[in-house]
């Protein structure tokens, strides 16, 4: 296997491990939350379930964004990486959504938590309290977006 | 990542929070006719069981073991309530001594706590075994027993101990990681200092009495305070008003029940922001604090109904409330 396709593989691989953790934290963190509030009022759990689930979706992009990079790469479809400055690249245009996730979910974990705290005291604000976490999201959204179109025009 | 672990216990304090007495749930219950509708208010709301429903006491201490039973259920380290614990055993610390070195009994004054309730207080006081004390009450133990034996002057032993234990939750404070304790403990300083600072300008007490007597901490100058008390009221009032206490003085100058009012009210503004904080400890302590001073003012309340004092006679005397 050439170095190229090395890199290459190590940037799927981030993709789906670093924001994979990300949302590992955010949802867990979410998780006791929630798990607290329902142990309060059982009421709650459809509206803070949706809160914990926020922080998932980075995980979600990582793999997405995984499974592109191994359908262009030669593992799933493509052609094979030859050289090193291709797999470079794939690795490059891997690091926005495995470094945002990371980051993003963890935030978004923790304004979930928050906003579970609005909903325990005051679950008619349920709306409101979900727009701060889904905030959060933009820049897992953008990160995924500028890892796509990277990938996709790697030649 | 360690303050993240209380995510679960700050969630179902929340939801707790909703059942805390507001402001206006005071006020309603100032203005009931008698105990037992103030009782019958408080057992809607959920306090006490059907064994204590129709006992004051019983009720109250129903909900402080329900306050203590939730903070176990949520494994919060006991060793950070430890603090709040020190009033009590400096207490017991006080009363042993007078009860060693003076005729009579008192044994309904003393708290029961482990290890250091009246008779081991007492036989610790008895055989000058400091060393069975915790530490930081070994020199203030000693030095307020000489100070007793040598005069007699149980006020110069009170303020003694007073000084003792305020300068020990300062130091057990500072040493903790939690920076809500140290803050309410520091307000608990800046009051006690104040409340005493207030006390010995109305009596003429000397400078080297209240040297003695105030505690030292990074919010007010003892010295300060202590030079301005020494020197009449006005000089104290003029004192607060320029480091910042000025509310105090306002307060000091209305009445001596709005000057515990403010004195109260500092100690739960001190918690309040603990609120809007979502995965640290703190809010579970300050939600145990709000418990205490609900529960103190469920006492209060329910004190001045059973003797019949009039709705404005309690309105002096309530405070402020943490939701």
């Amino acid at each position: 296997m050439s170095l190229g396709m090395v890199l290459a593989l190590t940037g799927a691989v981030l993709s789906t491990a670093l924001a994979g953790i990300g949302s590992a934290w955010g949802v867990g963190l979410a998780g006791q939350a929630a798990a607290g509030v329902v142990a309060e009022d059982p009421d709650q759990f459809a509206k803070v379930l949706i809160l914990q689930l926020l922080p998932g979706t980075q995980g979600i992009y990582g793999h997405l964004v995984t499974f592109i990079t191994l359908s262009q790469i030669g593992i799933l479809g493509g052609t094979a990486v030859s050289d090193t400055h291709t797999g470079l690249m794939y690795l490059l245009a891997c690091l926005p959504i495995a470094l945002v996730g990371l980051v993003s979910a963890y935030h978004q974990g923790r304004t979930s938590v928050a906003s579970i705290g609005i909903v325990a005291k005051k679950p008619e604000q349920f709306g409101k309290a979900m727009l701060f976490p889904a905030m959060v999201e933009t820049y897992a959204i953008l990160a995924l977006l500028v890892s796509i179109l990277t990938i996709t025009n790697i030649h | 990542m360690g303050d993240n672990s209380y995510a679960f216990a700050v969630a179902r304090i929340r939801v707790r929070e909703k059942k805390l007495l507001s402001d206006s749930d005071i006020a309603r219950m100032a203005a009931m006719k008698d105990e037992a509708e103030v009782l019958s208010f408080l057992g809607e709301r959920g306090w006490g069981d059907a064994e204590s429903a129709k006992s004051a006491e019983d009720m109250l201490s129903a909900e402080e073991e329900k306050t203590w039973a939730l903070m176990k259920e949520l494994k919060i380290d006991p060793a950070i309530f430890e603090v709040l614990e020190y009033p009590k055993l400096f207490h017991n610390l006080k009363a042993a001594i007078k009860e060693v070195l003076t005729d009579g009994a008192h044994e309904k004054i003393f708290y029961e706590i482990e290890g250091f309730g009246r008779e081991e207080m007492m036989r610790i006081i008895r055989d000058k075994d400091y060393r069975a004390l915790p530490e930081f009450m070994r020199d203030t133990a000693a030095k307020a027993y000489d100070v007793m034996v040598n005069t007699r002057d149980g006020q110069r032993c009170d303020t003694i101990v007073d000084r003792g234990c305020l300068e020990a939750m300062l130091e057990k404070s500072r040493r903790m990681k939690n920076e809500m304790m140290k803050s309410y403990v520091t307000s608990q300083v800046v009051v006690s200092d104040i409340k005493i600072a207030v006390r010995s300008a109305k009596t003429g007490k000397s400078y080297a009495f209240l040297k003695e007597a105030l505690a030292e901490c990074d919010a007010i100058s003892a010295e300060g305070l202590a030079q301005a008390a020494s020197r009449g009221e006005d000089a104290l009032f003029t004192y607060l008003q320029e480091s910042g206490f000025s509310e105090a003085a306002d307060a000091i100058r209305q009445s001596p029940s709005a000057f515990d009012r403010w004195c109260d009210d500092r100690l739960i503004e001190t918690i309040r922001p603990q609120r809007m904080n979502s995965v640290s400890v703190s809010p579970v302590v300050a939600f145990y604090l709000a418990r205490e001073n609900e529960i103190r003012m469920a006492r209060i309340i329910l004190t001045a109904k059973a003797n019949g004092f009039g709705e404005e006679t309690i309105r002096e005397r309530v405070r402020k409330m943490y939701v």
